[in-house]
């Protein structure tokens, strides 16, 4: 027997990307390897997944996530996602993802034109997911720190109706009881959208922190069951793919 | 020669900053005001000579792809000796 080999996680590194560490660590947190993947590289080498994380990539210039959709490493990721890779972009990287088109809609200025850190419930819309089968499903909203102030998700109406027809989104704003309520909402975000899949459900984005809140010591771990999610969620490809060979 | 881009949100897209510009002009007493949308403009300078026709094609191709994101934003190119 082969002894079990930690997945592999890619973090990019843009200039003015902030949460890279944080994501970093908290992927060894929950026992993954990380290594991080900095903007000008053409490959991401060996992964089994993609972060995008959190910052204010090249000074969010023209728009937030606009130039990083150019960068080298960003042609590398849309490749890894059109051969079925797992890629999740976090607040940032959720808007760099929007921008370059592997996930549909916009993130806009908020509603109150204030940013935003505070820490926001959130309900989990499908947990038929890479990114969402290990979180609770008792009815209990997770709660995660939002750090924003472009959060508010936009979409046309016929992508909004072809998100709900197939269940694309994944996490709601909500209040402590799971209610879907306008004062939940910090930002404004249709539908309360928080986060979203791709019609294959290997690529996401969330606006909320999942790599801030893995220890207690930082007010909330609910941020693990998403992270975690994915591991789980490449250990079972990995055990198919060594069941099929 | 230059190019002049202006830039603005779709009429769908929430716009706070045009929202509160108009509430400011409002209580400023600058009556008659029924919307203001806050946008963006690009200036380009364009090497002496350049075909007008060809800067139009291609800023209008960069326009689309990089300049606007045309799912919450709408475009104006102009080009000018």
């Amino acid at each position: 027997m082969t002894p079990i080999q930690a997945m592999r996680f890619a973090v990019l590194q843009f200039p003015a990307s902030n949460c890279d560490q944080d994501c970093v660590h908290a992927l060894r947190v929950l026992g993954a390897q990380a290594k991080l993947v900095w903007h000008k590289d053409t490959s991401l080498g060996e992964v089994d997944a993609v972060i995008v994380p959190g910052g204010f990539s090249y000074g969010d210039a023209l728009r937030c996530g606009a130039i990083a959709r150019f960068s080298p490493v960003m042609q590398a990721v849309s490749r890894f996602a059109d051969n079925g890779g797992l890629v999740l972009g976090i607040c940032n990287g959720f808007q760099i993802l929007c921008e370059v088109g592997l996930l549909p809609g916009a993130l806009i200025r908020n509603r109150d034109l204030r940013f935003h850190c505070e820490q926001v419930f959130l309900k989990t819309a499908n947990f038929e997911t890479p990114f969402t089968s290990g979180i609770r499903r008792d009815g209990v909203p997770i709660r995660i720190p939002i750090a924003h102030g472009e959060g508010c998700y936009f979409a046309d109406t016929a992508t909004l109706e072809r998100l709900q027809a197939q269940r694309q989104i994944l996490w709601q704003y909500c209040d402590a009881h799971g209610a879907l309520t306008e004062a939940a909402n910090p930002n404004g975000s249709v539908l309360n959208i928080a986060g979203i899949s791709n019609e294959r459900f290997n690529v996401a984005g969330l606006m909320p922190h999942p790599d801030r809140a893995v220890e207690g010591i930082l007010g909330t771990e609910d941020g693990r069951s998403i992270l975690s999610s994915m591991i789980s969620a490449l250990e079972s490809r990995r055990a198919s793919a060594v069941a099929a060979a | 020669m230059k190019a002049k881009l202006v830039i603005t949100p779709k009429k769908a897209v929430l716009d706070p900053q045009g929202k509160t510009v108009a509430n400011a002009l409002e209580h400023m007493g600058y009556a008659g005001v029924t919307g203001v949308r806050v946008g963006k403009y690009i200036e380009i300078d364009l090497a002496p000579g350049t075909s007008a026709a060809a800067a139009d094609k291609a800023l209008n191709e960069a326009a689309l792809r990089f300049l606007s994101n045309p799912v919450i934003e709408d475009y104006r190119l102009e080009i000018v000796e």
